[in-house]
């Protein structure tokens, strides 16, 4: 574990956001190469909110990774974290200008009648106030108070999933597998999971 | 593939070949010497006159759950679907049920070319020159008896090529359903063919409904069994989602979807800042079909 966390160690921030932007660069790529198929509205969106998924579930492996396996990256977490941002609202400029086409007042309509919207927005509404908060002086400003609000990431992720099955005709793999992959993340926070996975993982690490 | 704009037809010459194509259906001895993988159909009353998509667009984005839950999964994978020889089965109440062979319910000369709108539930829209017969002529062929109420379609059951059905999802087969007056309606279709070709498995081949008054999922694809009974029948959808898909599925902007609004729709091909157009009432067929819900609650019959 030395080895792997002397490596992450190493890893500038500017890394993580270089990497971060891969999904982003491959997407225009496609936009402009017509690798993007009949519908480039649904793609754009459909990818920029998965890509926002990904990295939210980055972002809550952060502490489980540590306390289980004792691989420390936590100086990458909030990279991860502005990057899940990111996506989510270049997911939804894409829904605003693209899909629905500056319809505002039917945005609104629907924002308040779909609990997936709904879902969605609060997940991103919560997503903004940490990212807005996650900079050193809100830190050191907020005190304790800084952890229990960013532990609004858990409701998020959980609002993020839902929105994502919610709007789904049908139930299909890739969506419960990422869903799974949140819930797992979340379970491993409960204090005497944690401590029952940590002392089989430690014992088979060390 | 990608296109450039050398690959478009000019609109003019692509108007001049509809009408060539027309007039080559008329003389019998140009359809002899037409090649079996060309199809034309006479033009018809019913079509709009909307730009339809093109072929690359209407084969390359579709729902066809049997193959996938992804718009490019029954491009990918249809082409695993055997689809000569087949056979339709009529039966119920009809004076002369059997198995019928698509080239029996749809003759090639007998093909009328319609160029309907489609809107998918999902709020998205197209514009599609199918190559039909009206649904109403191959029922009268098979004889329809007076107590007849509904007509039942089912799609072909092959887990073997269709990858999708050896999953759950949706109860297969996928069955669908219309009163007897939607299918004797004019503008209900069976369809073997769009764009001068043959049917593409994804879209449905060899033989498939077209419904355009109603959401996309009503226009059951692959049939191999229509059957005339005096009950309303089971469609996959509405057992599936109750609350969410109704037998009739009419196109409707004042009945909302639960999950999302019904009032706009987005043109396929209308490009990045294309934007949402309203959506039409029976999706802008409300003169020909309007007559055959009057007096229905259409907030309740869904």
């Amino acid at each position: 574990m030395k080895r792997v966390n002397a490596f992450i160690g190493r890893i500038p921030e500017w890394a993580v956001w270089l990497a971060g932007s891969i999904p982003l660069a491959l997407l225009t790529y496609d936009l402009f190469n017509g690798g993007l198929g009949v519908d480039p509205v649904r793609d754009i969106e459909h990818r920029l909110g998965r890509a926002a998924l990904y990295f939210l579930i980055g972002t809550l492996a952060v502490t489980p990774a540590r306390k289980m396996f004792r691989v420390n990256a936590i100086r990458l977490r909030r990279a991860l974290g502005l990057l899940a941002f990111s996506y989510a609202f270049l997911h939804m400029l894409a829904w605003i200008f693209f899909d629905m086409g500056l319809l505002w007042q039917q945005m609104l309509g629907d924002v308040v009648k779909r609990p997936y919207l709904l879902f969605g927005m609060t997940g991103l509404v919560i997503l903004l106030a940490l990212a807005v908060t996650s900079n050193r002086a809100s830190i050191r400003r907020l005190g304790r108070n800084w952890l229990r609000l960013h532990r609004l990431i858990y409701p998020a992720a959980i609002l993020a999933c839902l929105h994502w099955l919610w709007a789904l005709k049908l139930w299909t793999g890739w969506p419960l597998i990422c869903a799974g992959a949140i819930l797992v993340l979340l379970l491993l926070r409960v204090p005497s999971i944690t401590r029952k996975v940590s002392n089989i993982s430690l014992k088979t690490v060390s | 593939m990608k296109l450039n704009w050398s690959d478009v037809t000019p609109e003019a010459i692509w108007l001049n070949r509809r009408s060539f194509m027309a007039g080559a259906a008329a003389g019998s001895a140009v359809i002899a010497a037409t090649p079996a993988f060309a199809l034309s159909g006479r033009a018809s009353a019913y079509s709009t006159d909307e730009k339809p998509n093109s072929f690359e667009e209407i084969t390359n984005y579709n729902n066809y759950y049997e193959f996938g839950f992804g718009k490019e999964d029954p491009a990918r994978y249809s082409d695993a679907l055997t689809t000569d020889p087949w056979s339709v089965e009529i039966g119920g109440l009809v004076d002369r049920p059997g198995s019928y062979g698509v080239e029996d319910l749809v003759p090639e000369n007998a093909l009328e070319e319609r160029i309907y709108r489609l809107r998918c539930v999902e709020a998205w829209s197209m514009v599609i020159p199918w190559l039909g017969v009206p649904l109403a002529g191959v029922l009268e062929k098979a004889g329809v008896q007076p107590g007849a109420k509904f007509v039942a379609f089912e799609t072909v059951y092959r887990p073997e090529e269709m990858r999708a059905q050896r999953g759950g999802g949706i109860d297969w087969p996928y069955h669908e359903g219309l009163r007897i007056d939607e299918a004797m309606h004019p503008l209900t279709i069976l369809a073997t063919g769009l764009y001068d070709k043959p049917m593409p498995n994804q879209n449905g081949a060899p033989i498939r409904l077209v419904v355009p008054w109603k959401y996309g999922f009503k226009s059951i694809k692959s049939i191999v069994k229509i059957t005339v009974t005096d009950s309303q029948p089971r469609t996959s959808w509405q057992s599936l989602q109750p609350s969410e898909y109704g037998f009739y599925a009419n196109v409707n902007p004042e009945v909302d979807h639960p999950r999302w609004s019904q009032a706009t729709e987005r043109r396929i091909g209308s490009g990045l800042l294309g934007g949402r157009q309203d959506t039409l009432m029976f999706n802008g067929y409300v003169e020909q079909v309007a007559g055959l819900y009057a007096g229905m609650d259409l907030a309740r019959n869904y």
